[in-house]
């Protein structure tokens, strides 16, 4: 299975955030979509980082003045990237021993998605389930 | 719960499509949703079932067999089944929106994806979409030829799809004889004068996108021995790398199984099917006249990318193959459906998670619903397409209990059937299917096949029509 067959059900939309917006922004949005990540891209909406709930915990940890952290101060830089044509397994494998949680994907230089490590695992699982749903049913009606 | 114009509770619901996804719905929202529930189920064939009718391979029966389970979905006493009328001709948007308060999309993957490449529009080129549909008796791709009068074919893609397109080139006449074709179509495959089929895979062993039975079918062949070339056939070290971080036995067994069919020698049958690997056609090359003549390949090798998949490259190294006949195998892809927000990257309909999203504010379109290959692209077996119709059975429940449903302001039950025949519609019930059902079996068995299809939308109706009339005139409807 591809990439993209990850990404078709899930909605065009993908969350990105400008490197000088303020940390605070950036946590009202993970809040207000429901997700674990931004995607940070530039002016021509390329993307140069990510910056994660991970990201967050452990920066504000750390920091003095957490009020005045930018997403680009807290962000991870550079970025891994997927392409739409990648093998699910292969990225869900990468994601897994690099211990990413999230990976933009971008198609001549465009973010086109993000898939999430739970994105991956439930679609292998859907793959299994749906192996196993067809093996039954021919056995059950044989 | 939601109310009816009648008065009565329950929940009405349109499902557009007859495939694995639509039944596998149906019984998710008969066995789960509101008492009263009630799901009409459209297909624009006279015939239920979608590619488990028109995309199985004719010499796979047993996988068939799951249409008995769907048919007891069809027993239900609150689903319906109209075959025949089409989404969008006979049926718009707005005459689901007076009547029912959902509607899901699940009419799978209707076209072919396009490799891009100069030639590929030459005569003699054609995609698989059509060819599968053609040999499994679809009644658009009757008119369909094929000029089966080549000697070599080449057949683009390793998937399960390139996998059934060569093993029904190279079937023996006994074999054909087992399946469920259109007599038509047996005649034309007989007549073949095809004697090399070309498989082409841009990657290696370990990446092909067939399964293991699909592989071991083809070494099996009556009429056709299976060539692999041993240098194709060998890992690269990334692949090595690769298979042994997976640890997925399956993938190791295949790439066991090709390298053990690269090191048999061929027994000299009628036919030679080349299972090539690490090769991109980049060209279909005229033959002056034309019609493809022959395919420009690149050589390829394998790369990793950022992400860890590993992809073809081209080497610079190219080599050119004769063949007067090319079937793309490179995957299907959704066409949109009149007034229903379509995504044209992923060639699926809007969608999150099954529900249908306006195109404007990707916010969910209240009542709209969508399952199978037109929600997630064309990839997964028939019973991957149960969890997914699940998932969006229980978006539609959610939605429902929470009352976000369309407003219908007449009940389908009092104005379908009626309506669609005053539009000069002859829809086409599960009872009638059933009819026609019988008589493709009867006249299978009249010929020791399991069925033979009706291959045209006249030929159905006709042996409905000619119901009572007995079973000689069923026959000859059959033609
Ligand atoms: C060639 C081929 C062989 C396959 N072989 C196997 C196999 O051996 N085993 C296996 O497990 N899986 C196999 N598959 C995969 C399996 O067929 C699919 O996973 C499954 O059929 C997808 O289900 P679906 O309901 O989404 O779409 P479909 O099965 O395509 O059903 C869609 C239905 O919608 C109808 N429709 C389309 N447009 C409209 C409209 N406008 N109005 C009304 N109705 C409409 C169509 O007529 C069709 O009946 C095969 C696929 C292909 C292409
Ligand atoms: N018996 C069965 O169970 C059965 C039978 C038929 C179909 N199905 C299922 O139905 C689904 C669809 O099958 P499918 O065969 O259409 O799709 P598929 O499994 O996605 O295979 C597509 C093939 O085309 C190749 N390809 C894509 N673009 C190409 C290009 N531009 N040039 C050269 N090659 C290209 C792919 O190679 P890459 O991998 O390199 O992209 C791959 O080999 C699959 O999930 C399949 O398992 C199952």
């Amino acid at each position: 299975m591809k990439l993209e067959s990850v990404l078709a059900a899930k909605g065009p939309q993908v969350f990105t955030t400008p490197a000088s917006a303020s940390i605070g922004t950036a946590i009202a949005a993970l809040a207000r979509n429901n997700i674990g990540a931004l995607i940070v891209v530039d002016e021509a909406g390329i993307p140069f980082g990510i910056l994660s709930e991970r990201d967050i915990i452990r920066h504000f940890a750390a920091a003095d003045d957490p009020e005045k952290a930018t997403v680009g101060d807290w962000m991870a830089s550079p970025v891994m990237v997927a392409s739409p044509a990648d093998d699910a397994e292969a990225v869900l494998r990468t994601m897994t021993s690099r211990r990413f949680r999230h990976m933009p994907v971008v198609e001549s230089g465009r973010l086109v998605g993000m898939v999430t490590i739970g994105d991956l695992v439930k679609a292998q699982l859907n793959e299994y389930r749906g192996a196993v749903e067809t093996l039954e049913t021919q056995l059950m009606d044989a | 719960m939601s109310g009816r114009a009648d008065g009565s509770q329950g929940l009405d619901v349109a499902i557009i499509g007859a495939g694995p996804a639509a039944f596998y719905a149906a019984e998710a929202l008969l066995r789960d949703g509101p008492p009263g529930t009630r799901v009409d189920m459209y297909d624009r064939l006279p015939t239920p079932f979608g590619l488990v009718r028109h995309g199985v391979a004719p010499d796979h029966q047993k996988i068939k067999t799951v249409t008995r389970s769907f048919a007891r979905v069809a027993e239900n006493p609150g689903f319906r089944f109209f075959g025949n009328v089409e989404f969008g001709r006979d049926l718009t948007l707005d005459d689901i929106r007076r009547h029912y308060h959902q509607v899901l999309f699940a009419t799978g993957a209707q076209t072919d994806r396009r490799m891009n490449i100069p030639g590929e529009d030459l005569r003699g080129s054609h995609p698989a979409t059509a060819f599968v549909a053609w040999y499994n008796g679809h009644p658009d791709f009757q008119a369909c030829e094929f000029d089966l009068s080549q000697e070599r074919v080449a057949v683009v893609g390793v998937g399960n799809v390139a996998i059934d397109v060569a093993r029904i080139l190279c079937l023996s006449r006994e074999e054909m004889e087992q399946t469920d074709m259109p007599r038509r179509v047996i005649d034309a495959l007989s007549a073949s004068r095809v004697r090399e089929v070309h498989l082409l895979g841009r990657r290696g062993p370990a990446q092909a996108a067939f399964t293991n039975p699909e592989l071991k079918e083809l070494a099996h062949l009556a009429d056709a021995d299976l060539i692999i070339r041993r240098d194709e056939a060998e890992l690269d070290e990334l692949s090595r790398a690769e298979l042994e971080a997976r640890g997925d036995h399956l993938a190791c067994r295949k790439v066991e199984m090709i390298a053990e069919f690269a090191a048999r020698p061929a027994e000299g049958k009628r036919r030679k099917l080349f299972l090539r690997f690490l090769v991109s056609p980049v060209e279909l090359v005229d033959n002056g006249g034309g019609a493809v003549g022959a395919l420009r390949l690149a050589r390829n090798r394998l790369v990793a990318n950022e992400s860890g998949a590993l992809t073809a490259e081209a080497m610079g190294e190219f080599e050119t193959i004769e063949a007067g006949l090319v079937f793309r195998s490179v995957g299907y892809r959704g066409v949109p459906l009149q007034d229903v927000p379509f995504h044209e990257r992923w060639g699926v309909i809007l969608n999150r998670l099954g529900r249908v999203l306006d195109s404007e504010t990707n916010e969910p379109a209240t009542g709209m619903y969508t399952a199978g290959w037109i929600k997630r692209g064309p990839s997964g077996v028939i019973g991957t397409n149960k969890p997914d119709a699940v998932e969006t059975v229980a978006a539609m429940l959610e939605d429902a209990a929470a009352g976000h449903t369309l407003a219908p302001v007449s009940c389908p039950q009092r104005d379908f059937p009626a309506l669609l025949r005053t539009q000069g519609c002859r829809c086409v019930t599960f009872d009638e299917w059933r009819l026609i059902d019988a008589a493709e079996q009867a006249l299978g068995a009249s010929e020791g096949r399991p069925r033979a299809k009706l291959a045209s939308v006249a030929e159905m109706l006709a042996c409905l029509d000619a119901e009572g009339e007995g079973p000689s005139r069923l026959a000859s409807a059959a033609g």
